[in-house]
């Protein structure tokens, strides 16, 4: 889906996102509270450290294995009667659940949270036939009453605050307003909990799965991840096929790193442990489980050594948390699934860098995403390799789709000539002293720089022409020296 | 203080006798004084200064902007000036970032790789090498007053010099040195991202104005010319406290205070 061409651009999304007050003052103070909650929640900064070493080994050495942990992943799921899909584009996948939905008679699909199901659009395709998908995790209900898309990859609806939920929640459903969150999460709860009964199908997303047991797990607060893999009759879990680990004993440095990182909890309320469908001497849990694996220009990154490391991701978002950038805009005007940094290196593969070629330029390459990145995630440097694609001449060969978008138009000619300036010392040292000596002429505006700043002013002269005078000085001096203490001699 | 902090040990050689300055297009057309003021501390230190001619930018505006193969060209060119095995020194963190980080990135996988390595190896941030190598003493001449100080995100996450600017503050006893809420957040220059997205760029630079305005310090300072350019730039266009305006390069503020002029250093 294009966002970025016409009027609607990632430009015009932000500027408005940063126009907006309130927007602004939400995001400012909600991403404050996070990034304390983490600092304290990681007390110990050479504990931390280690961790994320040993959290990036762990997601690393899934990726190297990533063929043939899958195959594992599906053999073990299959054994305990999973039922395994593979789906390469979000079309795919939709199809998968809509077949299964159609099998079973669904009327009624709840969702635990599922970034995944945002990814391929789930709700709007399913209601194509008839299928109503309804949130069970409380920020995502709020935003599905309020017709919206998550701004925040783990707290969707971040980009309210408790008086515009309240305004929502009693104009969508009737109840008394009341700005009291204890009070609107009561009233959710008891309209959850009729859905819930009411669903044909759960569906989740899934953190971890681990190919050596066959195991996938849930990392939850609101218990609604458990309600909807155990109450329906049929548990679709759908995942990105990255999400695979070697190992269940992978799956503890990874927690501790996860629910620290995005909450600054030491863990969660709910850690759910899915390893099949009800055994027949059980009372309780789906007939039947279904695991959708979803491709979605993964592979593209995993068959390049750097761009795989995007692979790593637990989706955290303490990157978003920590950027200057999403704090001031807030996720929508990114316009894809996943906002952020994070967004910013995913969606080019997703989606294509020609629909997305804003992305990769909005950051200041400041790093402090980097910095908290759990599993140690280059992002900048993502970036610069994203935004190299964009200009890359050889978009046939290019791994990634969408490349050379931008090897068009003035810039190519602006680099050619900034380097042909930069490369001899003559012409660079003739031009740099040109202007200084002409600095009278120095414009007093440069859009879009002196829309909010004014220019810096040239110098009289320029470092290398004072360090080139300094240079006769010393000369000088020396040779005066030289001469006096021959005189001295004579 | 930076997260990575806790693990990162930085490797310093012994004081040497001579040392390369690389100046950095800023200091070259805006900056001077806080280049000569980098080599005046150098040669007030008993370090003699080697400045090639030929030298011209990191490259750092095509790498950060996607144009690679120029900005190769280019780094290709600074390599082969600085060709005695002397220390390199950068006024700015970002150019030092560059050179050290983003060299070796850069020729990845070409006959340049092991070049770059040895090359970045040899590059300092030229506050951080007064402060950890040479020994300096400095007295301060001025009267008192308080600076804030801007630590970039380079220093603070490349170069990890973000202590440095301090450490050699702490010599000057009438300075007192504050620090702005949020320290830590970038002041949205971020190169091209200033003129490519100038409304976020803005939004940035206007919290970093008022988190450093609200300190009540006399003036502020940086070491990274990026920074200092656009906080600056920006205070001086919203007619923001004297104080911001009067913001200047570290180096050259403290080589000021320590009393030091252009000469002084000559070693006759």
């Amino acid at each position: 889906m294009s966002l970025s061409q016409g009027k609607n651009t990632f430009q015009s999304r932000s500027r408005a996102a940063i126009e907006d007050p309130k927007l602004r003052a939400n995001f400012l103070s909600a991403m404050d509270g996070l990034m304390s909650k983490r600092d304290q929640a990681f007390e110990d900064k050479a504990q931390l450290e280690r961790l994320r070493i040993l959290g990036a080994q762990v997601r690393q050495n899934a990726l190297v294995k990533l063929p043939e942990l899958l195959v594992e992943l599906e053999t073990k799921l299959t054994q305990k009667g999973v039922q395994v899909h593979w789906a390469q584009s979000p079309e795919e996948a939709v199809d998968i659940i809509k077949a299964i939905s159609l099998n079973v008679g669904a009327k009624n699909i709840i969702k635990g949270k599922s970034m995944v199901s945002e990814e391929i659009h789930l709700n709007e395709k399913m209601a194509e036939i008839g299928v109503r998908c309804l949130e069970s995790d409380l920020g995502e209900y709020i935003i599905q009453l309020a017709k919206e898309t998550p701004s925040h990859i783990v707290m969707p609806a971040i980009h309210k605050n408790t008086a515009e939920i309240a305004d929502l929640l009693h104009e969508k459903t009737g109840i008394e307003r009341k700005e009291d969150a204890i009070y609107m999460t009561e009233q959710a709860r008891l309209q959850l909990r009729k859905n819930f009964m009411a669903a044909d199908i759960g569906l989740s997303g899934v953190n971890f799965a681990v190919a050596e047991t066959g195991t996938l797990c849930l990392v939850e607060n609101e218990g609604n991840g458990r309600l909807s893999t155990t109450v329906p009759k049929t548990h679709i879990a759908i995942m990105g096929i990255e999400k695979v680990v070697e190992k269940l004993e992978d799956v503890t440095p990874l927690l501790s790193l996860l629910t620290r990182s995005a909450t600054g909890q030491a863990i969660t309320t709910y850690f759910n442990m899915i390893s099949g469908p009800r055994k027949e001497n059980e009372l309780d849990g789906p007939e039947s489980v279904h695991l959708v694996l979803l491709d979605h220009g993964r592979t593209q990154m995993y068959q390049d050594d750097e761009l795989l490391e995007t692979l790593r991701c637990i989706r955290c978002a303490a990157c978003m948390n920590h950027c200057p950038v999403y704090t001031r805009v807030g996720g929508h005007a990114y316009g894809f699934t996943y906002p952020g940094p994070i967004g910013k290196i995913l969606m080019p593969h997703l989606e294509g860098l020609d629909e997305t070629q804003a992305l990769p330029t909005a950051s200041s390459l400041c790093g402090a995403c980097a910095e908290v990145c759990p599993v140690k995630i280059p992002i900048p440097d993502l970036l610069v390799r994203l935004r190299e694609e964009s200009n890359n001449e050889n978009r046939q060969t290019s791994r990634v789709k969408g490349a050379g978008v931008k090897r068009h138009g003035i810039e190519p000619i602006i680099w050619s000539m900034w380097r042909w300036w930069h490369q001899g010392e003559k012409r660079y040292n003739f031009m740099t002293s040109m202007m200084a000596q002409f600095r009278f002429l120095q414009p007093k505006t440069l859009s879009p720089w002196t829309h909010y700043r004014s220019l810096p002013k040239l110098a009289k002269k320029t470092f290398h022409q004072q360090m080139k005078e300094r240079q006769v000085r010393i000369n000088r001096q020396a040779e005066n020296l030289k001469a006096t203490s021959k005189g001295e001699k004579l | 203080m930076s997260e990575a902090g806790a693990t990162v040990v930085k490797l310093y050689p012994v004081k040497p006798a001579k040392v390369y300055v690389f100046g950095t297009c800023l200091v070259d057309l805006f900056y001077p004084e806080s280049g000569m003021a980098g080599v005046m501390l150098l040669e007030h230190a008993g370090v003699d200064v080697v400045f090639p001619q030929a030298q011209t930018c990191c490259g750092q505006p095509a790498y950060t902007s996607g144009y690679k193969k120029e900005a190769r060209e280019i780094a290709l060119v600074q390599m082969g000036i600085f060709t005695e095995p002397y220390p390199l020194l950068i006024p700015s963190g970002s150019c030092g970032g560059m050179m050290k980080t983003h060299y070796p990135r850069l020729f990845e996988g070409t006959e340049h790789y092991e070049q770059a390595k040895a090359f970045s190896e040899r590059i300092f941030e030229l506050t951080d090498f007064l402060v950890n190598v040479c020994d300096l003493s400095l007295e301060d001449q001025g009267s008192k007053t308080t600076v804030a100080l801007h630590t970039s995100c380079s220093s603070r996450r490349e170069m990890k010099t973000t202590d440095s600017g301090k450490a050699l503050l702490s010599q000057l006893r009438n300075v007192n040195v504050v620090e702005p809420e949020k320290a830590t957040e970038c002041c949205g220059f971020g190169g091209a991202f200033s003129v490519r997205h100038p409304e976020i760029s803005n939004a940035m630079v206007q919290d970093k104005v008022s988190h450093l305005t609200s300190t009540g310090a006399n003036s502020f300072l940086s070491s990274d010319c990026g920074c200092l350019m656009n906080i600056k730039g920006a205070a001086e266009k919203q007619q923001e406290t004297k104080a911001l305006r009067a913001g200047e390069h570290l180096l050259s503020f403290v080589a000021r205070r320590a009393g030091l002029t252009i000469d002084d250093g000559v070693n006759l």
